[in-house]
């Protein structure tokens, strides 16, 4: 059974070609990745495959980085580098710093 | 290394789970191997955290597109590369 | 982090390209979205700072990181390899037999961790026109082009340019003579690829620089031709 990221010869829509500009959160999930790659706390292959993991629908209908940082987030989380305490107590937070006006950008 | 330049080869028939680097479109597909680009760790390996060694060979295989899909419109001598690890390919006969 | 699949493998019935997809909101049966709107991107900054913490990167790498990366936007390298092998025969026959190798040579990657393992220079000809995918993810040259276009990424390109490689091109205006064949790479493993476009006519006398002002990023990629002068 072909894997749902491995689309070579499937029937496919006409190009889309507009190109969106990058938001600056985009362009963090895409720095993050490479660095954690640069320091060796991943790898680009186990991110590969967490990414390939997300599930058909993630893989769908989440957007291009949303699919990367929900696999660097899985990723951290199995290498025990990051809890999902930690993540949950940081998300309360952040979330509650969002609403106070502050942009969490850095 | 099992082949050299030229070598007709297959890829195998398998569609095992796992990270795996060899497009489905490709797997039971006959071509020639063009070029080894090296030899690598395995990524089915590196994609669970293991150091994927020994290193193995990795070659440049070309397919004439119209071996690999059944109803291919285009120029016949139209051809795909792709790159697949030594140990999805077997010789194949002339 | 993503609710599972009630349903089983099979794609989705429309296939639309996702980087336009803001509605979150639109469900298919009766299930709910994927993820809130801004869920990753909350996460983003949840797990940068968690990093912090830890001292696994430090508070102004992100921010140097997306700067470097604001900085070096488009295929000036790429744009620059060609430029040269177009006017050095023996440049350019380094830059086919080792695409790293000559890289080096200009500067190019030397301490750049975006380095691939290899570049792989794949020349067009009179006969012949490559072009570059990759079908399991979105593996570029990004040290030569910058960050691949959406369409690269997308669903449509990586499914069907491998088996309907000339109606692909037709879509971005470009028509080969029948005559010409179409090699497509997969970029499945470390390499990178780079296509060395043809010399347009009409560019006799050219300086370097000039010819690489008219070398494009879809060149690069081999879903157009490099336009010459009149165009």
């Amino acid at each position: 059974m072909r894997s749902y990221h491995d689309l070579g010869g499937l029937p496919g829509a006409p190009l889309a070609l507009a190109e969106h500009t990058y938001e600056p959160w985009e362009k963090r999930v895409d720095a993050l990745l490479v660095m954690l790659i640069e320091r060796g706390v991943i790898s680009l292959d186990e991110h590969r495959r967490v990414h390939e993991s997300l599930g058909d629908r993630a893989y769908a209908e989440l957007k291009y980085y949303e699919r990367w940082m929900a696999a660097t987030a899985n990723l951290l989380i199995m290498k025990g580098v990051i809890s999902i305490a930690e993540i949950a107590n940081k998300m309360i937070d952040v979330e509650a710093r969002l609403a106070a006006g502050d942009d969490c950008a850095f | 290394m099992r082949f050299k330049d030229g070598d007709r080869v297959a890829v195998k028939a398998a569609h095992p789970p796992g990270h795996v680097r060899t497009p489905f479109y490709i797997r039971g597909k006959v071509g020639v191997i063009e070029h080894c680009c090296g030899m690598f760790p395995n990524p089915e390996e590196l994609a669970y955290g293991r150091p994927g060694l020994p290193a193995i060979p990795n070659y440049r295989v070309r397919f004439k597109q119209k071996d690999v899909w059944p109803d291919y419109q285009g120029h016949q001598d139209d051809g795909i590369c792709v790159e697949i690890y030594e140990h999805w390919l077997e010789p194949a006969n002339q | 982090m993503t609710h599972p699949p009630k349903h089983g493998g099979h794609p989705h019935g429309h296939d639309h390209d996702h980087h336009d997809h803001h509605d979150h909101g639109h469900h298919h049966d009766s299930q709910q979205p994927v993820a809130p709107p801004g869920y990753f991107q909350l996460m983003e900054t949840v797990v940068r700072e968690l990093l912090v913490e830890k001292g696994l990167i430090q508070p102004n790498d992100i921010r140097r990181a997306v700067e470097l990366m604001d900085a070096r936007t488009g295929p000036a390298r790429g744009a620059k390899l060609v430029a040269r092998a177009w006017l050095d025969d023996e440049f350019k026959a380094r830059l086919l037999a080792d695409g790293k190798a000559a890289c080096e040579e200009m500067g190019f990657g030397v301490g750049d961790s975006k380095m691939p393992a290899d570049l792989k220079v794949v020349e067009n000809t009179p006969d012949t026109h490559n072009v570059i995918v990759c079908t399991l993810c979105s593996c570029y040259p990004r040290f030569l082009m910058g960050i691949p276009p959406d369409w690269y990424k997308s669903r449509s390109y990586r499914s069907r340019v491998v088996n309907e490689p000339r109606k692909v091109l037709q879509e971005f205006g470009t028509a080969l003579p029948n005559d010409v064949r179409i090699v497509v790479h997969d970029s499945t493993a470390d390499l990178r690829y780079m296509v060395l476009p043809l010399r347009p006519a009409g560019t006799e006398g050219y300086t370097e620089d000039q010819l690489a002002d008219l070398i494009t990023r879809d060149a690069l990629v081999g879903v157009t031709v490099v336009p010459g002068p009149e165009s």
